[in-house]
């Protein structure tokens, strides 16, 4: 056979019609990786044409009206390099963000990259926390509601996740501001609501430790009531999904009690789905993160983001808009990467 | 000859009669289904009525209540028996704001939908029905957009293209899209194996006579049911946008009536009628479409119908 002196003249579809094609987990890992490189440079491309070409005339749109006489403008196209043609422009851009440049903030006269290294672990801190308690939470609110269908618990989790799904997550913030933040009536406020930690603490000291879980409470609260919704929904809808299936049966047959069941047969089935819908929903806490932080004036990326809206500092918000996508890209790939070594199946 | 042409177009009418029939009893099953979903009714009352307020606007309250120089009311003032709900920080009632409100919320919400299910359609049917190149850039184009960020996108977006309610629908429109086109390339893959397309394709019709006659008929149902999901998010996308002063300045809507709120420190004084009424009309606007639109994705699909 020509299969073993000639490897490189296999059909196609030869391959594929005699056996499933199935990749092992490297092969997966480099086309998912290529992948996420090929987003990445589209998001590059997005960056560029959303700051640099859209405004239509950048000197009067990112200037504000501060450029006044011609030599001013000039000046101006000169030290952005947008009398360059545009790929020119596009090449000095790429280049600019391999050496970390992000432009200089025009609120802060400072450098975008040090101003978003200052305020990164504040909103992973945040993000990742909240994160964490909304999976946990939300998977077990959703096997449970599933596991017992119409239930008094089922009907009154779906029900509060449903109105916490449609609920602006910064208005529950101000919500909850107003409840135990600031109190009502003869209500003291119980929880502090601006800053990280309060002014005259050290953060690095016990007591600033202390200090900043305190101020945390509530903006964590807020974002984990805000992500667990759509968890504890997909969680109860995969797992709903899983319940006419025969293995459940056979389990069932073997006379494996109701616990184990679930834990060692359905959910495991079910968790699956699950792990794909929250990565694709990592743009949304993104976007939580970003309105929460207003809220609760957190000094992260995404007030910085909210911050530069008024002025409009376009450099900073080309910056946060780069950092938040690289970042969806990078747990993209993560939760896919996790994905294929749970389940070979997706290896195709 | 008279003969043939004759029984040529008794035969069509027939056809175009009986599919017309078929279509609308296919409507009513699928009406019949709908109203047994006790929560798919509940949101389709409540939405119903928060349609008629928007429509009856200046029935309900004079359009001269938005006008900031005419107001007259107490700062930021509590309800009282002629301000149902209180004032806001100019002295304006904030029931005739949240009523005139209601029309912004909703219009933006139904017109981004309606830009974001063009284009997801016509992405999707294309990604899904054209095979080699064609379909797989367009495939990858709704993957690159799907991992995007939608709110730092959006808010770069609204701060390039400046604040005006046209912008708003559209950056909600544009950056909304790639999950429709997702749901509608998958349905789409599964219906063009089906053996009519097959036949029509054996009998010579071209591609977009295939899409357009039997491709797209077919998802139209999954598309309604999507859309009634897509107008739920646009209208909380407005309402967050707006919050964070990228709204219309010039029209009030329930999300920029919260970014005044919370501007002129309405948590801090304590004044909830300007918090939580807004609130919780997007609340219940958006709850109204969810639920009816995880109604109608149950009448649609089959599969789903069993588990509720």
């Amino acid at each position: 056979m020509s299969l073993v002196a000639e490897p490189g003249l296999v059909a196609e579809d030869e391959r594929s019609a005699s056996q499933p094609r199935r990749r092992g987990y490297a092969a997966y890992v480099g086309l998912k990786v290529l992948g996420a490189i090929g987003s990445l440079c589209f998001m590059l491309v997005v960056n560029f044409l959303l700051f640099r070409v859209l405004p239509g005339d950048p000197a009067k749109t990112l200037g504000r009206g501060r450029l006044t006489s011609q030599a001013q403008v000039d000046a101006f196209n000169k030290t952005y390099g947008l009398n360059e043609p545009l790929p020119q422009q596009f090449l000095t851009f790429l280049k600019n963000i391999a050496h970390g440049d992000l432009g200089i903030s025009l609120q802060y006269r400072l450098p975008v990259s040090q101003l978003i290294m200052d305020r990164l672990w504040t909103t992973l801190l945040l993000v990742g926390t909240s994160t964490i308690l909304a999976t946990v939470i939300g998977v077990y609110l959703g096997i449970r509601g599933a596991w017992n269908r119409g239930g008094l618990f089922d009907r009154i989790s779906t029900g509060a996740s449903l109105t916490l799904y449609s609920m602006p997550e910064w208005w529950l913030g101000l919500l909850l501001i107003a409840g135990l933040g600031v109190g009502f009536g003869f209500v003291p406020g119980l929880f502090p609501t601006g800053l990280l930690h309060s002014q005259n603490v050290d953060p690095n000291s016990l007591h600033g430790v202390f200090d900043t879980v305190w101020h945390l409470v509530l903006p964590v609260t807020t974002l984990t009531l805000a992500y667990l919704a759509d968890y504890s929904l997909i969680m109860r809808s995969s797992l709903l999904d899983e319940l006419g299936e025969d293995y459940l049966q056979t389990a069932r047959a073997k006379g494996l009690r109701d616990v184990q069941v679930r834990n060692h047969h359905a959910v495991r089935n079910a968790l699956l789905p699950t792990t794909t819908i929250i990565a694709l929903n990592i743009g949304f806490v993104v976007s939580g993160a970003i309105t929460v932080e207003t809220v609760f004036s957190i000094p992260g990326l995404g007030l910085l983001a909210t911050d530069a809206i008024g002025v409009p500092d376009f450099w900073v918000l080309q910056g946060t808009f780069l950092v938040a996508s690289a970042g969806v890209i990078l747990a993209n790939l993560a939760a896919n990467l996790l994905y294929g070594w749970l389940d070979p199946r997706v290896r195709t | 000859m008279t003969d043939t042409t004759t029984t040529a177009v008794a035969t069509r009418l027939t056809t175009r009669q009986l599919s017309r029939r078929r279509r609308i009893a296919s409507w009513k099953r699928g009406w019949a289904q709908f109203r047994t979903h006790r929560s798919g009714m509940i949101g389709l009352g409540i939405l119903v009525v928060f349609i008629v307020v928007a429509l009856a606007a200046p029935l309900l309250a004079s359009r001269d209540g938005l006008d900031v120089t005419r107001a007259n009311g107490p700062v930021l003032g509590a309800p009282s028996a002629h301000y149902l709900l209180g004032t806001d920080e100019n002295g304006r009632s904030v029931l005739t704001l949240l009523i005139w409100g209601s029309r912004v919320s909703l219009l933006v919400g139904l017109m981004a939908t309606l830009i974001s299910m063009v284009i997801g359609t016509l992405i999707g049917l294309v990604s899904g029905f054209f095979p080699g190149w064609v379909g797989r850039i367009f495939f990858r184009l709704t993957e690159w957009f799907l991992v995007i960020p939608f709110l730092p996108l959006a808010i770069a977006l609204a701060t390039v293209l400046g604040r005006s309610l046209f912008n708003i629908i559209l950056v909600i429109g544009v950056t909304s899209w790639p999950g429709t086109a997702l749901l509608i390339r998958s349905q789409t893959l599964s219906i063009k194996e089906r053996p009519y397309v097959e036949r029509a394709q054996a009998i010579g019709a071209g591609r977009w006579h295939q899409i357009g006659k039997h491709v797209l008929p077919n998802v139209m149902p999954m598309v309604f049911a999507n859309t009634t999901l897509t107008v739920a998010i646009a209208i909380l996308s407005e309402t967050t946008l707006s919050f964070l002063g990228l709204g219309d300045p010039t029209r009030t809507s329930w999300g920029t009536m919260l970014d005044s709120a919370f501007e002129v420190g309405a948590i801090t004084t304590g004044c909830w009628w300007y918090i939580i009424p807004p609130g919780v009309c997007v609340v219940l606007v958006v709850l109204a479409f969810t639920l009816i639109g995880q109604a109608l994705e149950e009448v649609l699909n089959p599969r789903l119908r069993s588990r509720s």
